[in-house]
């Protein structure tokens, strides 16, 4: 692939990215400032629910994993605990239910659905896993 | 053409973006200064991440010029046997793309003899890219990025054995 290709290649995972990073921003901004305290009130430090929350608010996301990561830093400044946000950031890019039907024509009915179960199910696994971790080292 | 079939044309990205204008049209009637303060917030943020955005645009760039599909192809397809599995975590990790462009790739890569299981490990080091990884540290700090990547590419094998137990390969 010649530079000019890719180039174009990357532009055109950008010009798919940006929309849907302001418009995300937008909404996390609005809800921060509508009501402070939200996230300190549905995130309580639970290690199952609080996994739980964000692996299904990431579940319900889309796009490259690299929106996550800014949107799950956003969350984690406002107070959302580390946890949620692993698991958001996992689910973000490997279960996908607003690209469900899509995978299910490419790959197969019975491989998306138990792929995207098997996903979320590690998510809360590794989120779990990594704060636990996080804390002992 | 009728407006539902315009509507219908509109990018889902798009048609994302104008309902989140929406909300704020509805939020801007009601409460002024909370919309406003919003998108304030959200000007400042994007604004504190356009050189990291630039950053993650330079490495992708130069991550597209030296994979090549066609090698993909020919490391990923059946009888890859352990090297496969390698070659998954590996073009996992370095390949970048929405689902939509990568789907087709794969579903021409299982018609070839790519296996389910391989599919899996592939899919789930999406999550893993060498070229947002500055952003991660950025965010998360160093020691929570080795632990997750870690972590991620773990279980994508552990992933890739289960899916294959759970869906049989079709024979060709």
């Amino acid at each position: 692939m010649n530079i000019k290709k890719a180039t174009q290649k990357s532009l055109n995972n950008f010009k798919i990215m940006i929309p849907i990073l302001i418009g995300v921003l937008l909404l996390v901004n609005l809800i921060t400032v509508a009501s402070s305290d939200i996230y300190l009130k549905l995130f309580t430090g639970n290690y199952i629910k609080d996994s739980f929350i964000g692996a299904l608010a990431g579940s319900v996301s889309f796009g490259i994993p690299v929106t996550s990561y800014i949107i799950g830093g956003e969350l984690l400044k406002d107070g959302v605990s580390l946890l949620a946000v692993t698991a958001f950031i996992l689910t973000w890019s490997t279960v996908g239910i607003a690209m469900l039907p899509l995978e299910i024509s490419f790959l197969g009915k019975k491989f998306a659905i138990i792929r995207n179960i098997v996903n979320f199910i590690f998510a809360i696994v590794i989120a779990v896993l990594v704060v636990w971790i996080l804390k002992i080292i | 053409m009728s407006i539902k079939k315009k509507i219908k044309k509109i990018p889902g990205k798009f048609k994302f973006l104008f309902t989140v204008f929406f909300v704020y049209s509805i939020v801007f009637y009601f409460n002024k200064s909370l919309a406003i303060t919003g998108i304030e917030k959200t000007y400042i943020m994007l604004i504190k991440i356009i050189p990291l955005l630039l950053f993650v645009l330079i490495i992708m760039t130069v991550m597209n010029l030296y994979i090549d599909s066609g090698k993909i192809e020919k490391h990923l397809g059946k009888d890859s046997g352990i090297k496969g599995w390698v070659y998954a975590t590996i073009v996992g990790l370095l390949i970048s793309g929405p689902p939509y462009v990568l789907f087709p790739m794969l579903k021409d890569l299982k018609a070839s003899g790519m296996k389910n299981s391989l599919l899996a490990v592939f899919l789930y080091n999406r999550n893993v890219k060498i070229s947002f990884i500055p952003v991660m540290m950025y965010y998360f700090g160093l020691k929570f990025t080795i632990i997750t990547s870690v972590a991620i590419i773990c279980f994508s094998i552990l992933n890739g054995i289960l899916i294959g137990f759970f869906v049989q390969d079709t024979a060709k």
